[in-house]
């Protein structure tokens, strides 16, 4: 058995009345590529938001690598190696490529606080070697977010990833606003990640991506996890049945 | 764990449409050249001389837009962060009348001038009391902006009405005069343009090469991302707006040392007329864009047409009229890249 990644226990948040998430229990095994899936408002990106400590939550516990952590922010997740692609890309347009990778952690050659001095050789070629293992190229890193392509934009976030050696990925919707090359592109980053044995939790509604891409399938409704499916032991209308609520989970029963 | 060899990039994205991205800064250089050049002929028409073939003319022309110019460059990594400072030219009449009661000698005809009592003191003491009070002023300006949320337009507002009555207040409306020798020595001769260029050089570095400049422009470019990305914008934003006011403060220090007097109007306008700089020189006022080079030209451009304009002798009603049209002129054309920006993107 490998070793576990990310566990969650018993996590609930509530948005005053509103009970976005309840009570999900979840693991993620190393090298282990799983999808998020379901309706909107189903809970997936609130979720991925109490992990990210881009939320606190309510209640329960999140457990990464085998100790319990709570993120006071997105930086102290990052810190800890997850890397989070967000569905709104956090990408300055007037920033260049290793700008936009190092924002918020920038390389410094002397610390002087807020006025250290940066050192941009060094975050270039960090930049390089990201992307270089993402298997991204892109010919100018120089060039301004603004004057690139929602593909080569979602590259930049997701070469973040690669760039910090992060132990843990997450994608909401990497491929949402894509057309359709530039989704495989995203997709073979993706695969490339998969092969590198890096674990990776993906929300998507893409059916097809899902099948094509991951070992596993959680799918959420109205806030609860309604099923845990093997890849190969489902299909597409199975799954869209529990997004649905025509069916859930044995293990979840009586829970939505 | 699975195989680690490097995965065949697949991924290769298409970037074949290469373009020349023509910095602003450019456009501004462009743009002064052709205003000199204007000048200069008519000048040979109107007065039958060159305009430019004046050394002492040049050093006046830089002399008078070098003060601004100081509190031009606050302004523009105010703009460069997305947010407008329009308490600048307020703050320089406050801290001139606070400041240089701090600069006075024992003695001075205290019939007619305020008398505080505060005489002989070093020249440290002015200098001290002046940047501090900038700070505190653009330390507020950024405490509301950041934290309670108020648009810079207004909050900046508020506090150029209240700077103002402030200048006014501290002495009851009289002038505060007669400067010791060594605070005078901050404005005479070319000093002015001394400290600006220093400022100026010291925020081309700073916002090109430190964490905080880098700050400045993501919070500018995209508050939503910067926030995502760890950094803590509201606290970027207090140290921002405390550093404009830090820096109108120096240009109220000079001013007053310059004009050996300090008077409750002082700066009224500057606001304008350093956002103008700015603008005219490439900074974006939608925020994320610019450069302290680019308002270096803008102020020269600024100092050529108002020399310019004396030098043909038109009345400075009109000076102020076509000032205007500047100012909008300007705007116009950051507009027009935005736009031109959001239809290549």
């Amino acid at each position: 058995m490998s070793e576990v990644v990310l566990k969650t226990e018993g996590l609930t948040k509530h948005y005053g009345g509103v009970h976005a998430l309840e009570d999900a229990n979840f693991e993620l095994l190393q090298g282990e590529h799983v999808a998020i899936m379901g309706d909107n408002g189903a809970g997936k990106s609130t979720f991925v938001r109490q992990i990210t400590g881009v939320e606190q939550r309510t209640r329960g516990t999140v457990t990464f690598f085998g100790d319990e952590v709570n993120f006071a922010g997105p930086l102290d997740a990052r810190e800890a190696g997850i890397e989070t692609v967000f569905q709104t890309l956090a990408l300055a347009d007037d920033l260049d490529v290793p700008d936009n990778i190092f924002l918020g952690r920038e390389k410094t050659l002397f610390n002087l606080g807020p006025f250290s001095i940066l050192d941009y050789r060094g975050m270039r070629e960090a930049t390089l070697e990201g992307l270089k293992k993402t298997a991204v190229k892109i010919p100018n890193i120089k060039n301004k977010i603004r004057n690139m392509s929602g593909g080569q934009r979602q590259c930049v976030a997701i070469a973040r990833t690669a760039t910090f050696h992060s132990k843990l990925t997450i994608m909401d919707e990497p491929t949402a606003a894509l057309g359709v090359q530039e989704t495989e592109q995203v997709e073979n980053i993706i695969r490339a990640l998969k092969a590198a044995g890096e674990p990776l939790i993906l929300i998507s509604h893409n059916m097809r991506q899902v099948f094509d891409l991951v070992d596993r399938i959680i799918v959420f409704r109205r806030g609860r996890i309604v099923a845990n499916l093997n890849k190969d032991e489902t299909d597409g209308q199975d799954v869209v049945a529990y997004i649905t609520g025509a069916k859930t989970g044995a293990e979840y029963e009586g829970a939505a | 764990m699975a195989d680690t060899t490097t995965p065949t990039p697949t991924a290769v994205i298409d970037t074949s449409k290469k373009k020349r991205h023509w910095p602003p800064e450019l456009n501004a250089l462009i743009g002064l050249i052709g205003i000199a050049i204007i000048f200069e002929v008519l000048a040979w028409i109107v007065r039958d001389q060159s305009f430019f073939g004046n050394v002492t003319r040049l050093k006046i022309m830089i002399l008078q837009v070098s003060i601004i110019g100081i509190i031009a460059v606050g302004v523009t990594q105010v703009i460069i962060s997305g947010g407008i400072d329009l308490s600048s030219g307020a703050i320089v009449g406050a801290t001139a009348m606070i400041s240089m009661s701090f600069a006075q000698v024992g003695s001075y005809p205290k019939a007619v001038f305020a008398d505080l009592g505060w005489v002989d003191l070093p020249v440290i003491i002015p200098i001290v009391v002046g940047l501090a009070c900038g700070m505190f002023a653009g330390l507020i300006n950024g405490v509301l902006i950041a934290y309670t949320k108020i648009p810079p337009f207004i909050a900046t507002l508020g506090m150029m009405v209240s700077a103002r009555g402030v200048a006014k207040w501290w002495t009851t409306g009289k002038p505060v005069s007669f400067p010791t020798d060594s605070f005078a020595l901050l404005g005479k001769g070319m000093t002015p343009v001394f400290i600006f260029l220093v400022i100026a050089v010291l925020f081309y570095l700073i916002l090109k090469y430190t964490v905080y400049g880098k700050h400045t422009y993501a919070i500018g470019s995209n508050e939503d991302a910067a926030r995502m990305s760890g950094i803590n914008v509201e606290r970027h934003k207090v140290l921002v707006y405390t550093i404009a006011g830090a820096l109108a403060g120096l240009a109220a220090l000079v001013l007053s040392a310059r004009g050996l007097t300090a008077q409750a109007g002082m700066g009224v306008m500057y606001e304008l007329d350093a956002i103008a700089m700015s603008v005219i020189g490439g900074v974006s006022l939608s925020g994320g864009r610019g450069s302290i080079v680019g308002t270096a030209i803008g102020m020269v451009i600024f100092g050529v047409i108002i020399s310019g304009f004396t030098f043909l002798r038109v009345d400075a009603f009109y000076q102020e009229m076509i000032k205007g049209a500047i100012i909008v002129g300007a705007v116009a054309a950051d507009v027009y890249r935005q736009k031109r920006h959001a239809i290549e993107a």
